[in-house]
């Protein structure tokens, strides 16, 4: 069952003699030289491998919600052990060929700031529908996802900061968790990630504009939906 | 350490996805992919063949959770049992919960061994009589019948999850119990199926800011106001209902430091807690992570107090295993009644026990090739390195589709309950 991409081998000569092979030799934890300094560079095949995981665990239906977080940590501890930035302490002996990481750098920027930006979106958009009012219900009244308080459980105290009285969560709890982030330019060039804002924004930008105006349209739809319930009608409604 | 006995019961039917003795160990329950509920209960022992332990059979078998469609999505909703807890019994009927990844129910189990005999308007085959035939009345009477056990869904606890629920907890208090998702927990009262309250909420503002789930949960066996719950970065956090509403603010906090000789890109993935369980006592909680079993004091946040490699041979393979996805398998954790020794599965359907008192650790295989009913497991050893002897197994060798993720330990007695893919296996100490 395990992947014949696996180098590794089991004897402790042959470990000896791949130390210095561009592929593996970090991910033996009882090799010398990982024992004294932390990973240094990731394989390209390691930060592809992620990358793939990512996109299809967002092609999912409904995504795992703990896959996807934990694959796209990895993905950016892989992207920041590339990136060399002040904090990190220096690289030793980095095995990748000089010309090499530089390619590296520069396709893992634009892949990694496109696959993330788009696909955390992505998710923000499933999120977003999601906390629609419910039309199903198996039995009651329509459920709100988190209750407000019903009379006879006594000395609980329900009146937390953010959760209150029915009144509070009805409308504004609505739209809690649509996220609008979607509408912010600052999507498209995450500062947070040390990357660099450039030629990915092009590609990202062109496949993002169809489902904008969907959403658009589907969130204007539920605002004025519900807004018509609230307001009394006037003239011209 | 006693080698147990082992008695097999193949499901056939679909993958088991939980499993679950009930207080007393009389009944165990098993979930299964396909929504189904089996429970088997265990054989009253005879006067007359003490040397033989009660076997568990089939008690009963329902439909738990059809596959749903939810039409604002447009998601398919599993019907697969992610959990079953049962309730202490209270009187004649029993109680479980199960959920799958949106909706918990509770099911009634009963017994119907009695039915009315002697209608008066209704013949034997249930046929209205003429009532201007009828010239004498009589009272019906109940006549013993055939034992007919039934499961009826008693309340359904809907539309209070966005995401998939992991979790369910019986409380203490016999009057709650809470339901968790990957980032949020809510509190239900089992009276009350159209609200629950939200005690815990990791939902970030942004999306996009979001690092960590919740990964499992449960009630302190004894304080009806604490729980604890794990996340994918392999913290555990203790609250207390009675500080506040909302328990985004833990009590405690319990998290191991990483070893810095240990780290790689995947030191996060496994230490991922998969499971976390209450020992009977309250002292202590047991967290399973990809790798180890790691029993912790409440009163110690900083480090566990004992920790126990499952099989540590994966480490330098866990490339591969996360190519493959093996490394994002949950693996469950129990205790044995009295708290002295706990068990895990692992690969190859092999599952591990460990002795907190004498240390000692013993690994052991779930399948029918290698054994026959009644008798004695024989402990399995993995092969690292170097020359492998005879019973070894290689590494290699391991078979990773072949994984134990679910086990039960009878609360009091030497029974363990163990899922193989689709099958239960059920093993008992021997009796000498």
């Amino acid at each position: 069952m395990l992947s014949k991409g696996l180098k590794r081998k089991r004897e402790e000569e042959e470990e000896e003699k791949e130390a210095l092979a561009v592929d593996a030799w970090w991910l033996d934890p009882s090799h010398p030289a990982v024992a004294q300094a932390p990973p240094a560079v990731a394989s390209s095949s390691l930060f592809d491998l992620s990358v793939l995981k990512l996109h299809h665990s967002l092609r999912q239906s409904e995504p795992d919600l703990r896959h996807l977080v934990l694959v796209v940590n990895t993905l950016r501890r892989i992207q920041a052990s590339m990136v060399p930035t002040a904090s990190l302490p220096p690289v030793p002996s980095v095995p990748a060929a000089p010309g090499m990481a530089d390619n590296l750098l520069a396709s893992s920027d634009a892949a990694l700031s496109a696959s993330m930006a788009s696909l955390l979106e992505d998710l923000s958009h499933i999120e977003g529908l999601s906390q629609a009012p419910q039309p199903l219900a198996d039995e009651g009244p329509p459920g709100r996802p988190t209750g407000g308080a019903p009379p006879g459980l006594g000395a609980l105290d329900l009146l937390g900061p953010a959760t209150g009285c029915l009144l509070d969560d009805g409308l504004e709890g609505l739209f809690e968790d649509i996220d609008t982030s979607m509408y912010d330019s600052e999507l498209w060039a995450p500062a947070s990630e040390g990357l660099k804002p450039g030629p990915e924004d092009g590609p990202v930008k062109e496949q993002a504009p169809e489902l904008d105006e969907a959403e658009l349209d589907y969130l204007m739809d539920v605002l004025v939906g519900t807004q018509a319930l609230e307001r009394p009608p006037g003239p011209g409604r | 350490m006693n080698y147990p006995d082992e008695s097999t019961y193949g499901t056939k039917a679909d993958i088991i996805s939980t499993v679950e003795f009930n207080h007393t160990g009389e009944l165990l329950a098993t979930g299964d992919k396909g929504g189904r509920v089996v429970i088997f209960q265990r054989e009253q022992e005879s006067k007359n063949q003490v040397h033989r332990r009660g076997e568990y059979n089939v008690y009963s078998t329902f439909q738990s959770h059809e596959p749903e469609f939810d039409y604002l999505k447009s998601l398919e909703i599993e019907e697969k049992i992610n959990k079953i807890r049962w309730l202490p019994q209270q009187n004649a009927a029993y109680f479980l919960l199960s959920t799958n990844d949106k909706t918990v129910k509770l099911w009634k189990v009963s017994e119907r061994d009695k039915r009315p005999e002697g209608y008066n308007l209704k013949d034997e085959e249930g046929r209205l009589r003429d009532p201007a035939t009828i010239t004498t009345l009589r009272v019906p009477v109940l006549r013993p019948m055939d034992l007919m056990v039934e499961a009826t869904p008693r309340r359904v606890f809907a539309n209070a999850h966005t995401y998939h629920i992991n979790s369910i907890s019986v409380n203490s208090d016999y009057e709650t119990y809470m339901s968790a998702d990957d980032l949020r927990i809510n509190l239900w009262n089992f009276e009350i199926t159209n609200q629950s309250f939200n005690i815990v909420d990791i939902k970030p503002a942004n999306m996009e800011e979001l690092t960590e789930v919740i990964t499992a949960a449960e009630f302190h066996p004894h304080h009806c106001n604490t729980f604890v719950y794990s996340s994918s970065k392999g913290t555990i956090r203790l609250c207390d209902m009675r500080a506040s509403a909302l328990c985004d603010r833990h009590t405690k906090f319990f998290e191991e430091p990483e070893d810095p000789s240990n780290r790689s890109f995947f030191s996060e993935i496994i230490s991922s807690i998969s499971d976390v369980k209450f020992s009977h006592s309250g002292r202590y909680i047991m967290t399973r992570d990809y790798l180890t079993v790691k029993v912790w004091d409440l009163n110690m946040e900083n480090r566990p107090i004992e920790t126990y490699q499952v099989h540590d041979y994966l480490r330098s393979k866990l490339c591969s295993l996360y190519e493959n996805d093996c490394i994002f398998d949950k693996f469950e954790c129990v205790w044995n009644g009295s708290d002295s020794v706990i068990m895990t599965g692992s690969y190859n359907n092999f599952f591990r026990m460990f002795d907190r008192n004498t240390k000692r650790d013993v690994t052991l295989e779930a399948s029918r090739e290698n054994s026959k009913p009644r008798a004695i497991l024989k402990p399995r050893k993995v092969c690292v390195g170097g020359k492998r002897r005879k019973d070894e197994i290689s590494v290699d060798s391991l078979d990773f589709s072949k994984k134990i993720l679910h086990t039960a330990w009878h609360p009091s007695e030497n029974i363990i309950a163990v899922a193989a893919t689709n099958n239960l296996y059920i093993f008992q100490d021997k009796v000498n």
